[in-house]
């Protein structure tokens, strides 16, 4: 059963701004699609693709940290910060937020607070990832229907 | 050096994270820059030709001449934030070195603390933007760029007035070589 493509685009338009809406996706994935044209058409793509991938290994190395015996706090504070950056470069508000809490944690040396802390940054990058994915679904199938979007 | 007739400014874009790189790069290509990016202040002293070992004081000021005929960077714009070399010593060794100081430096940092800014700008920065950066930032960075050619054509200028009046005023001088 297939869409139309002014379905698509009407569904395209309600994710997006649930996303921008539930706080996961903030102005700055809006100033990375003003920066996508016809010359280079694939720039949120590709962005994107590199911070999952960027994440993928964060999250692993601090799951890592924290397995430790003692936990490398220090480390783990500074993926955090790193993270941090990243997510704020994309617009990933949410995943941003998140990282902003480690930081009393890892300086108390909290191990159950930073496992908390990864928990809840696990959650939210692997709602991000899946918000994203069905995101460039919809543009895919948009674009392959002949269609456009903003 | 051929001057030409269009000038499309070169920047240098210094950062370790690929994503603020590739971010950097098109905001900046957007800009109609032509940008060259590195991913560690110490591949940024090398491309801008600066060596940076013992051989320091004899050989870097020759490598830079050297360098100066092939890499022509109208700005550099650096992370504050990387590990080995920072952005702020990067900084330094530009503003200490006689063939790159007049290069106009920005520096960029996901953190907002006034103790930093405040060094940066006093070490000759000429902006420190907040990261991430955004179109509105990079818009600033032309003014810097024309200030510093009109400098270096004013500079250019004084130099040729100054020869010219050493020729009107010291008549006694023989002229031992012919006009070249």
């Amino acid at each position: 059963m297939t869409m139309d493509v002014n379905q698509l685009q009407a569904k395209l338009c309600e994710h997006q701004s649930a996303m921008f809406h539930q706080g996961f996706l903030d102005d700055q994935f809006s100033q990375l699609q003003k920066l996508q044209d016809e010359s280079t058409p694939d720039f949120v793509l590709e962005v994107v693709t590199m911070f999952f991938d960027d994440s993928e290994s964060i999250l692993k190395n601090m799951a890592r940290c924290l397995e430790q015996v003692p936990a490398d706090f220090k480390q783990i504070d500074a993926y955090a910060h790193q993270y941090k950056g990243s997510s704020a470069s994309v617009g990933a508000a949410r995943v941003k937020n998140v990282c902003a809490t480690f930081r009393p944690f890892c300086e108390t040396k909290n191990l159950d607070g930073c496992m908390r802390c990864l928990q809840q940054l696990q959650q939210e990058y692997s709602l991000l990832k899946n918000g994203l994915q069905y995101l460039f679904r919809l543009q895919k199938d948009i674009k392959a229907g002949g269609g456009s979007f903003s | 050096m051929a001057m030409a007739l269009e000038t499309q400014f070169h920047v240098l874009a210094v950062d370790d994270s690929l994503i603020d790189r590739m971010l950097i790069e098109r905001l900046l290509k957007t800009s109609s820059f032509n940008v060259t990016t590195v991913d560690s202040a110490t591949k940024a002293l090398k491309f801008l030709g600066l060596v940076e070992d013992e051989l320091r004081n004899f050989e870097s000021s020759v490598a830079s001449e050297i360098h100066q005929d092939v890499v022509d960077v109208n700005l550099i714009i650096t992370d504050y934030c990387m590990p080995g070399m920072t952005g702020y010593d990067l900084l330094r060794k530009i503003k200490e070195s006689k063939s790159l100081k007049n290069i106009p430096v920005v520096i960029m940092s996901s953190e907002n603390v006034p103790s930093r800014i405040n060094r940066c700008l006093e070490e000759g920065a000429e902006e420190f933007f907040l990261k991430p950066v955004q179109q509105a930032d990079v818009n600033k960075l032309k003014p810097h760029l024309m200030k510093s050619k009109s400098k270096e054509e004013n500079e250019e200028s004084l130099k040729n007035k100054r020869k010219d009046m050493e020729e009107i005023y010291s008549p006694n001088k023989t002229r031992l070589r012919c006009s070249s």
